[in-house]
């Protein structure tokens, strides 16, 4: 009961963050308020036992998304976000799904139910097997390098063109400036 | 169904809503990639927590443990946070070349530059 307790106290905290950071125009605060949502994250997902997502949370959500993003804060020097008019048909359509989802999650098993689908499909096997099958006991780890070691490799596929195309988008860019300095 | 049994899924869906805000009423760019890391990042929630079993341990073999959450959504949810970084890095480079180009970062001037191009 306590499991569910800290679960649902970190995730009143983070909606609580993300509501500040809606209302927020000033974006380093946006940004730093983001650090905190994800480490606060982190926290969740170990508090919800999944330890390797809450270790790559903390270090790519709070590290380098923080860091990218306080970059791209100082080549465009936007501090500050306008503020904006006629928000009202956004809103509407937020809570209208907002709304859906909700209605849709009465369907869903209660939290923490160990009859749920999602326990006692294929789960079980994994778990049952790793040891056996790949000599790995973390069974995340077997699961994403060895059953499923091709979609890991279609992932690195995947990060490497977003690398390669950053590279592009930004080395036309200081192009541009030795030019400018000429 | 009880509010307590089912009140991760709704913080979980109040997070979304809230970066789908974002991303469509806010003109700032950076600000619309915030949204988006929002929304991102909810749904790592709406993958993992209905995986959590209460008394049960992460899921690394080990003797004495009998209970352990589901490891699936995990691994799924690894791969989503690297992908999220990469766009996310792909978007702000985007936005680096968009305040290159037209010297702002707002959605509503960008439009506006254009309709002037053009007409």
């Amino acid at each position: 009961m306590i499991d569910a307790l800290v679960v649902n106290a970190l995730l009143t905290m983070m909606v609580f963050i993300v509501l500040v950071m809606v209302g927020q125009r000033n974006l380093f605060a946006v940004v730093i308020l983001g650090g905190i949502y994800s480490f606060l994250m982190a926290t969740a997902l170990v508090a919800l036992d999944a330890v390797d997502v809450a270790m790559t949370e903390a270090s790519v959500g709070a590290g380098i998304s923080t860091v990218l993003l306080l970059g791209a804060l100082y080549l465009t020097r936007g501090d500050e976000a306008k503020p904006m008019r006629h928000s009202t048909i956004p809103l509407i359509v937020s809570v209208a799904v907002g709304a859906a989802l909700v209605y849709g999650s009465l369907g869903l098993p209660a939290f923490s139910d160990p009859n749920a689908p999602i326990q006692t499909h294929v789960a079980p096997r994994y778990l049952k097997e790793t040891l056996s099958a790949t000599g790995v006991p973390n069974a995340v780890t077997s699961v994403l390098a060895s059953y499923r070691g091709y979609d890991t490799l279609g992932e690195t596929t995947v990060v490497f063109t977003a690398g390669a195309g950053v590279i592009a988008l930004l080395r036309r860019r200081r192009r541009i400036r030795e030019d400018e300095e000429r | 169904m009880s509010f307590a049994s089912h009140y991760s899924y709704w913080a979980t869906i109040v997070l979304m809503i809230a970066g789908l805000y974002v991303v469509i009423a806010r003109g700032n760019l950076v600000k619309k990639l915030i949204g988006l890391g929002i929304f991102q990042t909810s749904v790592y929630l709406l993958y993992v927590a209905p995986g959590k079993l209460i008394g049960g341990t992460a899921p690394i073999i080990a003797e004495g443990y009998r209970t352990y959450s589901n490891p699936l959504p995990h691994v799924l949810i690894l791969t989503a946070i690297v992908v999220g970084v990469a766009t996310l890095a792909l978007g702000l480079a985007l936005v680096v070349r968009i305040r290159e180009a037209y010297d702002t970062i707002e959605e509503d001037e960008i439009l506006r530059l254009d309709d002037e191009d053009g007409s």
